[in-house]
This record gives structure tokens, sequence and C-alpha cells, in this order.
């Protein structure tokens, strides 16, 4: 596969380099709402709906910001187009569904602050990538932070029946079982070949 | 460091204090997650994220704080990200001109040090309520405290992991890397052991309290 192939770019950032199980990125949603399976689909569905949005926004800001020769407001333009992506999602959920609303309730506003998104238009607008590719590519992103959730959710509920020793119950254990979830996301790396 | 203790008035001592070990915004608060663990491969990377975010950290409080009478209510949190956005633009350029090879090494996380949770919450919930003193030695303490934690995480990955110290070879030329270590899987799992290592000595402490007023009961 082209490393600029659409199915190659969404693969790239659903599985093999997984935001947050390789990157790191959204480790604090990670943690905080993954006690749940029907929270973590929930968030995960915010998440990936407003770095959809974020994602297009980056990438006409960042053409505009280039055409007038302002790279350095780069950061401050990025951060501002999340926050009002956030506002959004946050306004549209409490409209939809209050019963969501309540149950995501501090972590929906921290979506600003979730470098998953900011880092997805950093990432995109380092790699160069088109409009096309810049959709697929935040579309792959968002489906592999849902998915880590998913998993990590699915551990999580689990690990509540189990019987782990007191020192490393609550977020010790947690680490541990990302650690283990992120060995073997590594496995995905041959499918890439790159 | 040493200017801000000019007044060591006690409260002072205290706030200063607190970042760095009751509060530390990575092992007892999980804040920061992101950079703690994705540039903590090497020590160097990890000192030099750590003094990057004490310099936005100290930088936006203080500015929060001078502006917290003047920032409308409702708008609060996008202006201090705005300010926090101006700081790490700064510190961007300033490691780009200092040292190409850190630049290179951190990449996109020096511009993520934005989406840096501590720093927002430093800023929402200290310096937008406190004087501008106080909120610097607060912000002071709390980037000690996240810098003494990336390094914590920093110098067990890559004595583990390549078998050097700040670059320097420790164990010679037989040593057998662990290179899981300084791969995504090692960051979790070296947090996850200190993690463990303060909640056992933190259990310790209790029993060890415990012990005290059992025994302080029965001969009493």
């Amino acid at each position: 596969m082209q490393p600029d192939d659409l199915t190659f770019i969404f693969l790239n950032a659903f599985i093999i380099n997984n935001f947050v199980l390789a990157f790191f990125l959204g480790l604090c949603p990670f943690l905080g709402v993954s006690a749940k399976l029907d929270t973590a689909w929930n968030m995960g569905l915010a998440t990936m709906f407003v770095m959809l949005v974020s994602s297009l926004c980056a990438y006409g800001v960042n053409m505009l910001l280039v055409e007038f020769n302002l790279e350095f407001l780069r950061l401050i333009c990025y951060i501002a187009v999340i926050a009002s992506a956030v506002q959004l999602v946050e306004i549209t959920i409490k409209k939809v569904s209050p019963e969501l609303f309540r149950a995501l309730g501090i972590f929906l506003p921290l979506i600003t602050t979730n470098c998953a998104i900011l880092g997805l238009a950093l990432f995109q607008t380092f790699k160069e990538y088109d409009f096309l590719q810049c959709l697929v590519y935040s579309a792959g992103a968002g489906a592999g932070f849902t998915l880590a959730l998913m998993l990590m959710a699915g551990l999580r509920v689990k690990l509540d029946l189990a019987d782990v020793p007191s020192i490393s119950r609550g977020s010790a254990i947690s680490f541990m079982l990302a650690g283990i979830l992120s060995l073997t996301f590594m496995g995905f790396a041959g499918l890439g070949g790159h | 460091m040493a200017d801000l203790h000019h007044k060591p008035t006690p409260i002072t001592m205290d706030t200063f204090l607190r970042g760095i070990w009751k509060e530390n915004p990575v092992f007892v608060m999980l804040l920061g997650l992101c950079p703690a663990l994705a540039v903590t491969n090497t020590t160097m990377n990890a000192i030099g994220m750590g003094l990057a975010t004490l310099f936005v950290l100290v930088c936006s409080s203080a500015l929060v704080s001078l502006l917290r009478s003047v920032i409308p209510k409702q708008v609060r949190i996008a202006s201090y990200i705005v300010i926090i956005a101006t700081f790490v633009t700064i510190v961007d350029y300033a490691i780009h001109a200092i040292s190409l090879e850190l630049y290179n090494a951190l990449g996109a996380f020096i511009q993520l040090i934005v989406a840096n949770c501590v720093i927002l919450g430093r800023a929402e919930s200290y310096a937008s309520k406190n004087r501008v003193t106080k909120s610097v030695v607060n912000a002071f303490g709390i980037g000690i405290g996240f810098t003494f934690a990336l390094l914590c995480l920093g110098t067990v990955r890559e004595v583990l992991g390549s078998g050097t110290i700040l670059g320097y070879s420790l164990f010679g030329e037989s040593f057998q890397p662990w290179v899981v270590m300084v791969l995504p899987p090692g960051g979790f799992f070296v947090i996850g052991a200190w993690l463990l290592l303060f909640s056992w000595l933190k259990e310790r402490k209790q029993r060890k309290i415990l012990k005290q007023e059992e025994t302080a009961r029965a001969t009493g």
C-alpha cells in the first residue's frame, strides 16, 4: 500500500498508529470515562464528531494562514476552532439527550483539552494532507479512539469482578491494562509495512 | 527559585510544596498524562518537556491572575486557552532556535502543551481566584512537580530501555536493552509501576498509624 492511499491513511490512524495506544493522545478521557461501556461508546462518538468538524475547519484555517503568511498564529487559531466545535457538540447533546449530557458531565467541555483533537489537526498539517485525506484521517483517528475506549471499558468491567491486590486498585491496574493493550496493538505495526 | 521565597509566609511555603508531592499533577491528580508518557523515552526529553511546561504554566498563571477581574466569566475558558496558546507559541519558537535536536525529538508535543490539562486546570481553579504572587508560587510548585514526575518516568525508561542515562552508557557492551520500555507500552508499564509503589508506601504509612493507635489504646 502507498502511504498516500486512503485505505492506508484510515488503517494507519485506526489501528497501526492508534492515537491513544501509540501516541498517548487523549489519555484523560481514556482513563476517566472508560468505567462503563455505554458512556465510553457515547464519549467516543462525541469525540469522533468533534474530530471530524475540527479537522475540516483546521484544514480551511491552515489554507488561509498559509495564504497570508501567518503560520505562527496556527496554534491559536486551531485551538479556537476546536473550542467552538466542542461548544457546538455540547449544545447539540444538551438539546438532543439531556441524560447523555449528564452522564458525560465534566468530560464534555474537557474535549477541548483532549490532545487527540489538537494532535490530529497538527499531524494533518505536518503530513500536508489534502481535503479528502484529512477527512479520512480524522475518521480513522476518531474510530481508533472509540475502539480504544471501548476495549478499555470492556476490560475494566471485567476487572471490577477480579480480586486484585489492594494497592493496585484504581489507576495503577488500569495503566498496566493499557500497557498490555498497547503491546497487542504493536503487533499491527507490520500491517502497513512502512 | 530563591527570589520567590522573599516572604516565607506559612501559606506560601505550603502553596509551593503542595504541587510537588501532595498534589503532584501526574502521580496524584493523573493530569497531563499525554506528554508525561509520550516524550519520556529519554531523560533529556523529559527535562526539556518539563521545563517548557513549567515556563508556560508560570507565565500563563501570572497573566490569568493579573487579568482575572477583566476577563468576563462566560468566555473565561476561551480566554485562558488563548493566553496559554500564546506562551506555547513562544516556547515552540524558542526551542526551535535553541536546540534543533530537542525540537525534533519532542515534535508536535511542544505545541500540544496547549492541550495539557494541568495548565488549564491551574488557570481555572487557582490563578483566576488568587493574587499574582500566590498563583505564580503555586504554578511554580506544580511545574516542578510535573518535571519531577517526568524525570521519574524518563530515567527509568531510559535506563531499562536503552541502558543509558542522559546518553552515557551505564552497563557496558553486554547489556541487552529492554526495548519495549522506550516504546509506547513501556510508558504505561512504568507509570503503573510508580503508582503501585506510591500506593504501597501510602498503605504502609496508614498501617503504621493504625498500629500506633492500637498500641496507644492498649497501653492507655
